[in-house]
């Protein structure tokens, strides 16, 4: 299952709703400004480093880089363009969009 | 693969309209169907022709516009949000007594039924919004 959090962990709780119920082998990505969960060294990097051992963990490059921190995403997260966000969506049998 | 699209975010605003329309265009560039695309709460501001931004911003409506002429999208505005932010076709402008319409091309008013069928028909259906 593929779940997309498409806001910052520092405005909304999105990506821990999602972290509460996704089960493990699913695959987390973040679009728009979602995209500051993967920053380095932030509050959220540790959250997020817990949550890799259990999933897989993606965000969309074009994202990150407009927001001038594609040099400072944590590693072992699979980066992805639009033509990967769309492959990610044909291979996961469901969808959340946790809006 | 087949895809449906919802868009629950206006122009303009945050990123989701964006989004979903760079995420169309790259299922339809990788050979992917899109069965439609259902503008809902403030998507259907989407579907304005009454918008002018500057010359050196996106259109965002047109951009959809161009993208349904191209691949023959079946752009749907849900009525009731439709009704309440004065998105109106020609049929709703004489049902409800309006002065004029404002509709974009390639966009159709209809009902929420839209959204179920096409979250039955598609194989995915992907959320856009806030």
């Amino acid at each position: 299952m593929l779940h997309i959090i498409n806001k910052s962990p520092f405005e909304r709780n999105s990506l821990e709703s999602c972290l509460r119920t996704a089960s493990k082998g699913s695959t987390l990505l973040f679009i728009e400004d979602g995209v500051y969960a993967a920053l380095e060294g932030s509050a959220k990097a540790d959250t997020l480093r817990q949550a890799m051992q259990d999933y897989t963990v993606c965000v969309l490059e074009p994202d990150l880089a407009a927001r001038g921190i594609a040099a400072k995403a944590m590693d072992g997260i699979k980066r992805v363009d639009y033509a990967g966000f769309v492959d990610l969506v044909a291979e996961s049998e469901r969808v959340q969009s946790w809006l | 693969m087949k895809f449906a699209i919802q868009v629950n975010e206006g122009p303009y605003t945050h990123e989701a309209s964006d989004t979903a329309y760079l995420f169309t265009r790259a299922a339809l560039e990788k050979g992917h169907e899109i069965f439609r695309v259902f503008f809902y709460h403030d998507g259907v501001n989407n579907g304005t022709n009454l918008t002018t931004p500057p010359q050196d911003d996106r259109n965002v409506t047109n951009r959809w516009s161009e993208l349904a002429a191209k691949h023959n999208l079946d752009l749907v505005v849900c009525v009731a949000a439709a009704q309440r932010r004065g998105i109106v076709d020609e049929g709703e402008m004489k049902r409800n007594g309006k002065s004029a319409q404002n509709i974009a091309d390639g966009f159709r008013i209809s009902g929420l039924g839209q959204l179920i069928e096409a979250g039955i028909q598609a194989d995915r259906l992907v959320v856009f919004g806030d």
